[in-house]
Order: structure tokens, then sequence, then C-alpha cells
């Protein structure tokens, strides 16, 4: 027999080891930071921005290295971010000045910057005395790795982020949603574009260590996907968004720990995913179930009228308003689609029509005066 | 030149024709990151496929990755149908997700077996000659050259037939429809296409270099050329001289033959954007350069003939006056001087600039242009 409360103790313990609050701490800031960003990303339709960006990163990660020789995280961070950027650059340089499309342009530059980086990479390994720089940890990210120091520094950049946007609250949103407008009104657009590229991008390159490069692009478009199907208004878009982020990081940091062999980086990927599907079904704002659900009540209750309107018809041409039909009667006159049973069943229960006899239908006076009602809406309408 | 080295360079040139021909109109079609999405979420259909059957070298996982391919473009549109995502938003929801199964598959029931997620990645060009197709017990050549050659006539076939069909979807869709020409049915035929190429060659050359060599060479056509044809015919042309000067790279660096060859493509598409001959930035800032000489050379000759054979002559066609008169600095002035004389419009006498019979008929001109 195993002893349950021994389970609930490990289960304890684990849960708040230094290590996994660590890991679990920074999986959820870097979830944030890449959530809130991302929507901005989203808005502007430049989702796979991400994706290129990761990838435009290693070449500056392999430079530092080969130039440096450092492996601390602060110095390949910062030729991370370097090389990211400049990728952005050529990308926008190449949609700018050329007549190639701008998703041809991102996979151009995404391709060959992480071909140059391999090159260089592979390069550095075979050079004597070196040690890889950690190919494997910027392809699918170690969030395991994560260290108190790692932490506090992306706690640092989420700060100074967070800050940023709340100072350009207003003009960042002017120029994600009406750039021509903005332009007119005087904002520094290309300034303010400047800030969003920057911060995004340093957003990517810290996000690199937790999910690694093939994933990353997820972290940018889940949290703000998912935000995007609860509200209308891009204030709380972007609060969903970080909180959404900060909560698939979590969540996939626990699970990782739990399970055995769980690599962090996609669990957390695959978190966020799924909650982005679900929203698409049950966001309160434009959810596909609501949606659905709401088609089919209008369906029932335009079906129902039909079926009330059809019996009036009838009992007028027998002169007798009360004059009982059969189901059949109603059934040959309603389109191929209505449940004409179950129509006469709701009629009933609203009072609107009463069964005479087995299968035989007549209409109240009350149902009458809404059938009247009915035809005179239709007949305005028309 | 062994005969490894050979092998290797014939594999490469194979990959790169075979993605480049679905390639060019990837990009035409706007849908380029596609082949990123179904590069990356073909590891799913082969993670799946083996479990079912065992055997990574079965054809069956082949199919199975080509079908998740198909599956990954399917989904994406969904997503797109809804309304709720945008296209692109779709694609970075789609592939990371199914990369994401396919890597925790691997994690947690797989870790055995020799499907290192790296390798699938990156690939590894140099192993590719060590496996061998043999009928009847005689060596015939690398596995991956056949199954390359393959692909790569598949394509080509494909192009051809559907030739006329590619073209009028790619650049009319609604006139395509209209004709009856069931756009939807060519895209998913370009996606099958475009899925098994990536699967053939990212155990080549891995899933980044598949991206690279089906976007890279295309585009840099696309900046030379306006023609389909061509774009084509160079798009191939710069896809095979990628991949032999970027296998020579990699063995003078001895570094990554992938990472090379998509360096290599890079490197000529920052080529063809600078000095391409029409739209490089480098040619535009030529002829602009050229146009404004050719512009102030008119000006000088419309000055000149302005002045001619007029007591003022002798002070306003001076060298030194242009600067005055027509607002040029210095050089710029001494510049178009230099270029008049070289032209044989002006000749110079006593620093006094006299328009020839040749200048005297392009003032004309330009003045009859101007009015």
């Amino acid at each position: 027999m195993r002893d349950p409360t021994g389970d609930a103790a490990t289960l304890w313990n684990i849960l708040t080891s230094p290590t996994l609050l660590t890991v679990a701490a920074g999986a959820a800031v870097l979830g944030a930071l890449s959530g809130t960003l991302g929507c901005f990303a989203v808005m502007r339709r430049q989702s796979l921005v991400g994706d290129a960006v990761s990838h435009a990163a290693l070449p500056g990660i392999a430079l530092v290295f080969l130039l440096t020789g450092t492996k601390s995280s602060l110095g390949l961070l910062i030729g991370a971010g370097i090389a990211g950027w400049l990728g952005m650059l050529a990308v926008l340089a190449i949609t700018r000045t050329t007549r190639i499309p701008d998703d041809t342009a991102l996979g151009v530059i995404l391709a060959t910057f992480f071909g140059l980086g391999l090159m260089l990479l592979t390069f550095i390994q075979k050079i004597p005395d070196a040690n890889q720089a950690g190919l494997d940890t910027y392809l699918f990210g170690q969030a395991a790795t994560l260290l108190r120091e790692d932490v506090m520094l992306v706690s640092g950049a989420a700060c100074v982020a967070f800050g940023l946007l709340g100072l350009f609250w207003k003009e960042l949103k002017l120029v994600t949603f009406d750039r021509e407008y903005a332009r007119t009104v005087g904002f520094p657009v290309h300034g303010l574009e400047m800030l969003l590229t920057v911060l995004l991008v340093g957003a990517i390159v810290l996000g690199l260590r937790t999910v690694g490069v093939v994933l990353m692009s997820a972290m940018v478009v889940a949290p703000a996907a998912a935000a995007r199907q609860w509200t209308n208004r891009f204030s709380r878009m972007v609060l969903l968004a970080g909180v959404f982020g900060g909560l698939a990081g979590t969540a996939g940091a626990i699970a990782s720990s739990l399970v055995r062999h769980l690599p962090t980086g996609p669990m957390i990927v695959l978190i966020a995913t799924g909650w982005a599907i679900a929203s698409l079904f049950i966001g309160s704002a434009h959810g596909l179930a609501w949606r659905w659900l709401r088609m089919r009540l209008l369906q029932r209750k335009l079906a129902e009228e039909a079926v009330l309107v059809n019996l009036y018809e009838l009992a007028e041409a027998h002169g007798d308003l009360e004059h009982p039909h059969g189901e059949g009667a109603i059934k040959a006159l309603s389109p191929p689609n209505v449940s004409v049973p179950k129509a006469l069943q709701v009629l009933k229960k609203q009072q609107l029509v009463r069964e005479s006899a087995k299968g035989t239908w007549a209409l109240t006076d009350k149902g009458i005066a809404e059938a009247r009602n009915l035809r005179s809406k239709e007949g305005g309408k028309a | 030149m062994t005969s490894p080295q050979l092998e290797i360079q014939l594999i490469a040139v194979l990959v790169a024709v075979a993605c480049t021909l679905p390639g060019v109109f990837l990009v035409l079609r706007r849908s380029a990151m596609l082949s990123d999405a179904i590069s990356h979420s073909i590891l799913l259909g082969i993670v799946c496929a083996y479990f079912i059957v065992r055997d990574l070298s079965s054809p069956i996982l082949v199919g199975a990755a080509a079908a998740t391919g198909v599956l990954t473009v399917a989904l994406i549109q969904a997503l797109e149908r809804t309304r709720l995502v945008r296209n692109d938003a779709a694609i970075g929801l789609v592939f990371p997700a199914l990369f994401s199964m396919a890597v925790i598959l691997i994690a947690q029931y797989a870790r055995t077996l020799h499907l290192d997620t790296d390798s699938v990645l990156l690939g590894e060009l140099a192993f590719a000659p060590f496996n061998r197709f043999e009928i009847l017990g005689r060596d015939v050549g690398p596995i991956s050259a056949w199954v390359m050659g393959g692909i790569l006539l598949l394509n080509a076939f494909l192009i051809c037939l559907f030739y006329k069909e590619l073209k009028v979807a790619t650049f009319d869709p609604e006139f395509a429809a209209a004709q009856g020409l069931a756009p939807a049915l060519i895209h998913y035929t370009l996606m099958t296409s475009v899925s098994i190429t990536a699967v053939g060659a990212f155990d080549a050359v891995g899933s980044v270099l598949v991206v690279a060599l089906m976007i890279v060479p295309p585009a840099t056509a696309l900046l030379l050329s306006r023609r389909l044809p061509v774009i084509i015919v160079l798009a191939a042309g710069l896809g095979v001289a990628a991949a032999l000067l970027g296998y020579w790279l990699a063995h003078l660096l001895d570094a990554s033959i992938a990472g090379s060859m998509a360096t290599m493509c890079g490197l000529f598409f920052f080529a063809a954007y600078l000095f391409a001959p029409e739209r490089g930035l480098v040619t535009q800032f030529q002829r602009r350069q050229q146009q404004k000489i050719e512009f102030a050379l008119r000006m000088l000759a419309i000055h000149l003939a302005q002045h001619e054979n007029l007591p003022e002559a002798a002070t306003e066609n001076r060298a030194e006056h242009l600067c005055e008169h027509i607002r040029w600095d210095k050089k710029f002035a001494q510049r178009v001087v230099r270029q008049a004389i070289q032209a044989g419009y002006v000749t110079e006498h006593n620093s006094r600039l006299i328009l020839t019979d040749e200048g005297r008929k392009l003032a004309e001109l330009a003045v009859a242009e101007l009015m």
C-alpha cells in the first residue's frame, strides 16, 4: 500500500523546491513579457516576426562567442539582441525597397541568418579547446537551467519594458492601429515603431533560454491570439495576454518538473496554444461556440415563428382562425430543415397553440394575436 | 575530388533544384512561410508513423510526414477561416504546437531512438553518402540521391503538367476560379509537393535549410526578372550555384554544409538586392546620378544658348559663373562642364564656354521638350 500522505508530501516538496520556484518564476515573467509585446506584433500583422528574430539571433550568439570567448549569458544575450535587431531591420529594408512580399522577406532573413549562425557555430566547434556555445540550449531552450541571477535579469528587463509600455501607451496604441493618423498628428512614428521593435526583440532573445528558437513564435502569438477572443479593448487584451503568457509559463514549468523527461519549452507552448484554441471556441468576445449557439437559437426561433404563421394562414383559408390542422399539412408548408413537432411543442408551452386531437393543432387566441403581429412585421419589412 | 565528395555535391544540387521549383510558386503566392511551417511539423508525422511501424527507414514514414505537411496547411486554413485570427498568426500558432508534440513524444517514448531533434533541424549532408541503395546486391549510389532525384522529377513533372493552371491561379485566383480551375485543388497539389520535398530534403539537409532553398533563390530570381519562366530557371540555377559553392565553403571552413549553403543563398540574395540590373539599390543610385548629370547637361546647354552672341556672354558663359546663376556648387559645376566637353557639347576658350553645333542641337531639343 502506498501512503497517500507521503505522496502528497513529496509533491509538496517538489512544488516548493527552490529550483522549481526559480524556473517557474522565470518562465512566468518571460511568458508575461512575450505575451504582452506579442499583442502589438499580432495586431500589426507581424506574428511571424518572432520566428524570424529568434532564428536571426544565432549568428550574434556565435560571433560574440567567437570574438570574446565568453559564455556569460549577458554577453551572448547582447549579441543575440543585436543580430535579431539587424535581422528585423533587414526585413523592413527588403519590404520597403523591393517588391518582394513581406512573408518572403521574413523567410529570407530567417533562413540565411540561421544558416550563417549554424556555419559559424560548427566552425567554432572545430577550433581546438572551444567548448560549444550551447547550440542545444538555444535550439530547444533549457528552462531547467535558469538561475536566480537569470530570473533577476529577466525581471529587471520586464520591469523596464512594462514601464516603457505604460509611459508611451497612448502613442504605441495609435501607431499600432492607425499609423497614418499618428503620422499626421505629428507623433514620431519611426521612433515609436523602433521602440516596439527593440522591446519585442529583447523579449524574444530573453525567451530563447526557456523555449528555444523554434517555439518562440508561439510565445509571441498564442497568448495574444487567446486574449483577443476575450475582449475588444486593446488595453484589456494586453493585460490578458500577459496573464495568459505568465500562467502558461508557470504551468509548463510545473508540469515538466512533475513528469520525467517532459521538456519544458514544448510543454509551455502546448499549454499556451491549447488555451488559444480553447479561447477561439469559448472566448466571451468572439467565441465560435457562442456564435454557433446564437445561430441555433435564432434558427429555432425563426422555425417556430414560421410554423405559427403557417398555421394561421391555413386556418384563414378555412374561414375559421381556430380551425385545427394535422402536422402533415403544416410540415408540407414549412421548409425541410424545420422540425415541426419540436416547434409545436415549444409553441404549446408558450400557450400559442393547443392540441385539439392527437396530431392536430389549432391556434389559441394568444396565438392568433401573435401570428397577426408577426405577419404585420413581415408586411412592414416588405 | 573523392567519390563521396562528388556524391554529396550531387545530392546537394538535387535538393536545391527540387526545393526551388515549388518554392518559386510559394513566394509568388505569398505563402513563403508555409514552407517553414511544413518543414517543422512533418516531424510529428515521422514520429507518429514510427510508433506504428517501428522502423525508421520505412517508406510509410515519408507518406505520413507528407500527410502531416498537408494537414498543417489545412489546419492553418481552418483557423484562418474562423476569421478570429489572421493568416500569419494562424501559421505562428499551428506549427510550433505540432512541433512541440513531436518533441514531447520523442522525449517521452523514443529517447533511445536515433531521431534526435538536432539532426532533424540542422541535417548533416556529410553523412548522406553512407546510406547506400542496392539493386540485386549492386551498389548504385546513395539512397538520398535517388530519393531526391525522384522528388525533383516529380516536381518538374507537376509544374510542366499544371504550368498554365499554376500561373493563372497564382497571379489571378479569381479568374482561375471563374474558369473552373479549382484554385483550392491547385493549392493543395502545390502543398503536397512542398511537403514531399521537405520530407525528402530534411533528412539530408535539415528543415531550416529546406526553408532557405525554397525561399531564398526564388526571391533572388524575383529581384532579377519579371518573367515566370526566367524566374524558375534562374532560381534553379542559383540553387545549384549556392549548393556547390556552399559545399566548398563548408569544406574550406570545416563547417556545416547546410549552414554554408544557406549562407551562400543569402549572399546571392544580398548581391541581387544591391546590383540587380533594374531594381538593385546600387543600380538605382547610379541611374539617379546619371539622370542628374544628363539633366544638368541640358541646363548648361540651354543657359549657354540663351546668352550666346550677346554682350553679357563674356561674363555669363564662364564656368565660375554657373555657380551663381544656376546655383550649382563648385564641384558639381566642374563635373558637369567636364562631362559636357567630353560629350562634345561645349568647348572652352580662355575659360569661356562656347557651344558646339551638337550643344546647340541639345539646347534646342531640350527647350522644345520643355515647351
